[in-house]
């Protein structure tokens, strides 16, 4: 409270108090009324400022600016400014009202503490002595004490003026007593209190300092990423499974110790092996570099002339697959590896009979043209290779001296998993088709092998070993009589090729050397089902179709590539490809297209429901006096051939928008997907010819 | 197994138009280079904080994942990176000339021959 404007509030009114212990809701009154005297004026000062006249009142007090501008702060209090604060209570106990010291309405304005003392009082017998000494002196000084006197009580209207005389007159004749009365004792005040103070000796002030040696310390710094929070999460668990795993196993800490040392032992010498793969993605990448375009190529190029060119298409050489040492090889087998479209595997060995040697069994990734996945060198030459469809790492391979093996691309040896021998039945001659079949009974898996001895025999994976169970014997005569061994010697056939049917496990197909074809049932041992008279020479490749269940191909070193239906005697389209054909495919994306490769270096595509009677494309994919071709296979999902010739190399093709024509949609229908419509294709083809054969004959 | 790496890297380090490869174990030491000693150097340094940039921002965005390959294409070259154990297996390749033709006359780095008559040709290759 600012003490100016409490004086001239207090010179003003005469209502406000200073000292008021204890009252807190009569200093909010107070300085409300502050306030409100601050706020007038104000308020006063502004409309004064502004120009108007106003009433303010003479003895008005004038505060700077500075003042006006004081806050008061205001405090909220829970006392209730309403109720009473002066209550007079009565006190039973003492039968009387209790005395309130201090009343609100009270204002205090003179307090004197004075002391009265009783007259009959020892005190007031001595002090009356004094007195009476006392009043020679004063009489002396009675006008100069007058009139102190006088200035002293003029200024204080008090009720009790008379104690103020003789306080005055006390406090001189004390003075007067004790200059002219030493002896008298010395009147202690009533609590006999008196000063005493001694000095005592300071003790000098010493400064000790110690100091330590200052903790070791180290800054450290770190970033709080989402995978650092979340590599600290994992380390915390990965603490808590091993304190678990102690808790629980004391005895497989000697296991611990052994494999321990393994460990070691790995880490020292093969340092290499960390970052295998890191360089196989490297070179992968490198290639993909190199082969750029023909990356590009394979994915996006799609020939735009193919628009003008009606019905023909093209092949566009992609990639091509060498290995150095393969080079006197010829490429003897094909296969793409189901799962991994872009893997596929290679057979090497050679046709010719004089030149007989090693052969070569590779597997290339089309993201590295450049060098193979997998190589497994061969101490006969590969004939024939199948990849099983569900376990892809199981590959079958047919050899020259009749073996039959399994190699499993999981293992590390170039050893192959099982292999048949002398002992386990294998065939005499070389085996010349080797297929894959469903698991049998007993979940075991198991490969079908035809072989130039006339066998056409299965092999069974069991545990460790191939057993063999020999399925048909083929003949010359078409009947076979399961007589004693010596018999059978002249009269065998030599199975060359053969194929299982798509949809009905128990039928296959076998084309002979002596270019019949025969259908045969895996439970039917001594008889065929048909005969086709195919071809005039041996039965290179027969294939069924994927799509339609009753169509199969044909090709031979006859220059002939035929299309049957195998409840037809008569082969249902007959081509006429000018060379040897080494091998035909149907194509996994329509019933009508199929390729054929033949010996003069000729890729010959043929789509029957586009042109009857002559390919779609021919096309010389090598040099014609140099190599042969031998074998061709569609990738399964990608719109490429794999082409093998005779120099041990591999060209892949991308097949032109030509060459893969869906069914045109009608406007207004969708265009209709699924296997059924590439067999309805088929069918519609099959019957136009039928028809015509059954108004002739 | 080491035999096969070292033949890969070998094969690698042979192909035409690759100008180095390079080996950095996890204490960022190069244990096998191609190039010369402040080369050498330089890359390892300077990649390597590289893939510890780019491993954080992988992995910040999804913990779970981590940096498995790194290609910087620059005017002339491309530098690969490839990590595999905290180990990055570097090659420094030489780009191909862009092609203005569209034809793959310039011949494939591996010198396969392509038949003559796909040489003669445009990109149709017929």
């Amino acid at each position: 409270m600012p003490v100016p404007n409490n004086n001239a509030a207090f010179a003003r009114k005469g209502s406000n108090v200073q000292k008021v212990p204890g009252a807190k809701s009569t200093k909010a009154a107070t300085k409300k009324k502050d306030e409100e005297e601050t706020v007038e004026t104000g308020t006063g000062w502004e409309e004064w400022s502004q120009g108007k006249a106003l009433v303010r009142p003479p003895d008005q007090m004038e505060l700077t600016e500075a003042e006006l501008k004081e806050e008061n702060t205001r405090i909220l209090t829970a006392n209730n400014p309403h109720a009473p604060q002066n209550i007079v209570r009565y006190s039973f106990k003492e039968r009387s009202y209790k005395p309130i010291n201090i009343v609100d309405q009270m204002a205090v304005h003179f307090v004197l503490e004075g002391s009265l003392v009783h007259q009959d009082s020892e005190e007031a017998r001595k002090l009356g002595v004094k007195e009476g000494l006392a009043q020679e002196i004063a009489t002396v000084d009675a006008t100069a004490e007058s009139e102190e006197e006088k200035a002293e009580t003029s200024v204080n209207p008090a009720v009790d003026g008379g104690d103020v005389e003789e306080a005055g007159d006390e406090d001189r004749p004390d003075s007067a007593a004790s200059r002219i009365n030493k002896k008298e004792p010395k009147v202690t005040n009533q609590f006999n209190f008196s000063d005493r103070a001694s000095q005592t000796l300071n003790n000098p002030m010493r400064d000790r300092i110690c100091q330590t040696e200052p903790p070791p310390r180290s800054s450290f710094s770190a970033t709080a990423n989402q995978w650092e929070i979340y590599d600290a999460y994992v380390q915390e668990l990965q603490k808590q499974e091993k304190n678990k795993e102690k808790q629980k196993g004391t005895h497989s800490h000697k296991d611990n110790g052994k494999s321990k040392k393994v460990m070691l032992m790995e880490t020292q010498s093969e340092d290499v092996t960390k970052w295998t793969m890191a360089s196989k993605i490297l070179e992968r990448t490198i290639s993909q570099n190199t082969f750029d375009d023909i990356a590009q190529d394979f994915k996006y190029f799609e020939d735009a002339s193919d628009e003008f060119r009606e019905q023909q298409g093209t092949l566009l050489p992609l990639w091509k697959f060498q290995y150095d040492k393969a080079k006197t090889l010829s490429v003897t087998a094909l296969c793409w590896n189901n799962k991994y479209q872009d893997l596929f595997a290679v057979g090497l060995g050679s046709y010719d009979f004089s030149r007989q040697g090693c052969g070569m069994l590779l597997f290339y990734s089309l993201k590295n043209p450049a060098f193979p996945e997998y190589i497994y060198p061969t101490s006969s030459g590969v004939m024939c290779l199948d990849i099983h469809v569900q376990y892809s790492h199981l590959v079958a391979v047919g050899f020259y001296n009749g073996c039959v093996a399994v190699y499993s691309l999981k293992e590390e040896g170039r050893e192959p998993v099982y292999k048949s021998t002398a002992k386990t039945g294998k065939h005499t001659d070389p085996v010349w088709q080797v297929h894959w079949q469903s698991d049998d009974m007993d979940s075991n898996h198991n490969f079908y092998s035809v072989s130039s001895d006339g066998r056409v025999v299965s092999w069974t994976l069991v545990k460790n070993e191939l057993i063999f169970t020999d399925i048909i014997r083929l003949t010359l005569t078409g009947a076979v009589s399961e007589g004693p061994k010596g018999a059978q010697a002249p009269s065998i056939a030599s199975g060359t090729s053969f194929d299982f049917h798509k949809q009905i496990d128990y039928m296959f197909l076998v084309g002979t050397e002596e270019g019949k074809i025969h259908k045969c049932s895996k439970t039917y041992s001594s008889q065929f089902l048909e005969t086709f008279d195919a071809h005039s020479m041996a039965v290179d490749t027969v294939k069924w179709n994927y799509f339609h269940p009753k169509v199969f191909v044909s090709c031979s070193s006859d220059w002939t590539v035929k299309i049957w239906d195998h409840t037809i005697n008569t082969p249902m389209f007959v081509f006429d490809l000018q060379a040897a054909v080494g091998d035909v495919a149907w194509a996994p994306y329509s019933s009508t297209v199929f390729a054929a490769v033949t010996t003069d270096g000729t890729v010959h595509v043929f789509d029957l429901n586009v042109n009857k009677y002559e390919a779609i494309c021919q096309q010389l994919v090598v040099d014609k006096k140099k190599t042969k071709l031998t074998h061709v296979e569609f990738n399964p999902i990608h719109p490429v051939i794999i082409v093998g010739d005779d120099r041990g190399y591999v060209t892949s093709f991308k097949l032109s928008p030509n060459l893969r024509k869906k069914p045109k949609a009608k406007k207004g229908h969708e265009l209709p997907k699924g296997p059924e419509v590439e067999v309805a294709k088929m069918e519609k083809l099959l019957s136009l010819l039928r028809e015509p054969d059954q108004n002739s004959g | 197994m080491g035999e096969e790496v070292e033949a890969q890297m070998k094969r690698i380090e042979a192909t035409k138009g690759v100008i180095g490869t390079l080996v950095v174990d996890p204490d960022g030491v190069p244990i096998r280079s191609t190039l010369d000693q402040s080369m050498t150097l330089q890359y390892a340094g300077q990649l390597r904080q590289l893939v510890i940039l780019a491993r954080s921002a992988v992995r910040d965005i999804d913990p779970q994942n981590d940096l498995s390959a790194l290609r910087v294409r620059s005017k002339s070259n491309e530098i690969i990176v490839v990590t595999e154990n905290n180990y990055l297996v570097i090659g420094i390749q030489k780009l191909p000339e862009p092609d203005v033709s569209m034809s793959r006359e310039t011949g494939s780095p591996l010198g396969i021959e392509y038949p003559g008559w796909l040489q003669k040709e445009g990109s149709d290759g017929y």
